[in-house]
């Protein structure tokens, strides 16, 4: 498996994992803004959100349909409908791509789930592994807190209940969790994950995010050359009317 | 067909997964007997699947009939996002294994253990073929397809591209756009690019027979004596229980 960059794609993909509650999603949305400050083209992909999978896996989920297997199946299947139609094009003009959640999640839960980890793995080979990858690392009670403070109300499959390891949802989320960061950090050496102390301040992280983000990358390479273009038709008139517009103030 | 796996008894050892399976499902205690039908539309798969429920039932066996795109999960999503034609194939492929996986957990191997016999109008062969033709790697797809059980018999009917066309054509009156691989780019003109597409699926099927093993019936006959040749196979099949 080879990084975008090994396979001379012009973008850059970078990803975040992390478990539920380790603020991942907050700090890759920080760096969305400040790369799009920077005028850099981003482009941001979230796990689970394929319009046309979407209705099928909330389905599943919501009548307890789905089997280990299902559930990989499914999510592989909106994985690859947003690679293969938003991902690979934006990759190949220069886009950095910004992913919460590639298939390094679908490694850790999948297999927590039961599923064959050469099955999961062979199934997603089609995908180039990211350029960088942040694991946001946070004390699993830390994370535990935050998601439980925050939504009380656990989801069946989200607390691994289909897993029946505990008829406590509380107790069955734990318990889920913690096995999906052993798996989480049975990989991290061999796909290069960069660790980030999740207990640390929000600021904090995200101003590391940024730097080793710009030192991986030289962002100028990635920005769009001025504004874009009016359509030919539409631009003299418009100056006109400014011009016109100006006359009249 | 590929003989069923003995051990040195000569009894039929239990039946397997093709790759490492389901996870949490085991096989032992499985009455019941897959038999799938393999073949293109027109070649007379739900013709003869209707007259093996027949006799079947008749003869005090209880069936159940599985088939593609049939699944709870994902058939009204897939048929929508076949219409629009906007998945590539990757996505279309993983979302078919989707509606097979849900099938087989929740259809195919409780019916088996209850003792039913389950008829498969298509199976995993279909799948794979179409994607081989599209270029999909082998290897990816078999395996995606580990999960699949191997069946206890696959009949693949076998009729010529160009009686193909006239039996869809005297029966729809039209040709079906997937089944005519019109999203391939063979050919702008639809009769060209059906007999070009079946040829390619007959070529992905006889490579598919190298390592899954099926029975092939010659389906240019009259529906009698393809339903004779079926029923008397089935009985073997059935005997050796």
């Amino acid at each position: 498996m080879k990084t975008f960059a090994e396979l001379n794609f012009p973008g850059r993909l970078i990803a975040v994992e992390g478990l539920d509650g380790s603020g991942k999603s907050t700090q890759i949305y920080l760096l969305k803004r400040w790369l799009e400050a920077e005028g850099v083209k981003v482009y941001f992909s979230e796990w689970n959100s394929s319009e046309l999978v979407k209705s099928a896996t909330s389905k599943g989920k919501k009548r307890e349909l789905l089997t280990p297997t299902t559930f990989s199946l499914i999510h592989a299947t909106d994985f690859a409908d947003r690679y293969e139609r938003h991902l690979l094009p934006l990759l190949r003009s220069g886009y950095i791509v910004l992913c919460d959640r590639y298939i390094f999640t679908a490694f850790a839960r999948d297999v927590v789930r039961g599923c064959l980890p050469e099955w999961v793995r062979g199934i997603y080979n089609f995908a180039a592994l990211p350029d960088t990858t942040f694991f946001f690392k946070a004390d699993l009670e830390v994370s535990l807190n935050r998601i439980l403070e925050g939504r009380p109300k656990l989801k069946f499959f989200e607390a691994g209940m289909d897993l029946h390891l505990s008829n406590d949802p509380y107790e069955s989320f734990r318990i889920f969790q913690g096995r999906i960061l052993e798996q989480y950090m049975a990989m991290s050496a061999k796909f290069n994950f960069i660790v980030m102390d999740a207990n640390q301040h929000v600021e904090k992280q995200q101003a590391l995010v940024r730097k080793i983000v710009s030192e991986r990358m030289d962002l100028a390479r990635f920005k769009r050359r001025g504004p874009l273009p009016l359509p030919p038709a539409i631009q003299p008139d418009n100056k006109a009317k400014e011009a016109e517009e100006d006359l009249a103030a | 067909m590929k003989k069923p796996a003995t051990n040195s008894d000569g009894v039929k050892k239990c039946r397997r997964f093709y790759g490492h399976g389901i996870p949490h499902v085991p096989l032992e205690d499985i009455a019941g007997k897959l038999i799938v039908v393999e073949g293109a539309d027109g070649s007379g798969r739900s013709t003869q699947i209707a007259r093996l429920v027949d006799w079947l039932e008749t003869s005090g066996h209880a069936t159940v009939q599985v088939g593609l795109k049939r699944s709870t999960l994902v058939s009204s999503e897939l048929e929508k996002a076949q219409e629009g034609n906007i998945l590539s194939r990757t996505t279309l492929s993983l979302f078919y294994a989707t509606d097979f996986a849900d099938q087989l957990e929740n259809v195919i191997l409780p019916a088996l253990k209850a003792g039913f016999i389950v008829l498969a109008d298509r199976y995993v062969y279909t799948l794979m073929a179409r994607d081989m033709v599209r270029g999909m790697d082998e290897a990816w797809l078999k395996n995606l397809y580990g999960i699949a059980l191997e069946p206890d018999a696959v009949f693949y009917f076998s009729v010529e591209p160009q009686e193909l066309v006239q039996r869809n054509l005297a029966k729809n009156a039209s040709l079906d756009y997937w089944e005519s691989g019109m999203d391939l780019g063979f050919s702008r003109d639809m009769f060209d690019s059906f007999v070009k597409y079946q040829t390619a699926m007959q070529a992905a099927f006889h490579k598919l027979r190298k390592n899954y093993g099926f029975t092939i019936v010659d389906g240019n006959r009259p529906v009698g004596s393809i339903t004779r040749e079926l029923r008397k196979k089935i009985r073997a099949l059935l005997a050796a229980k």
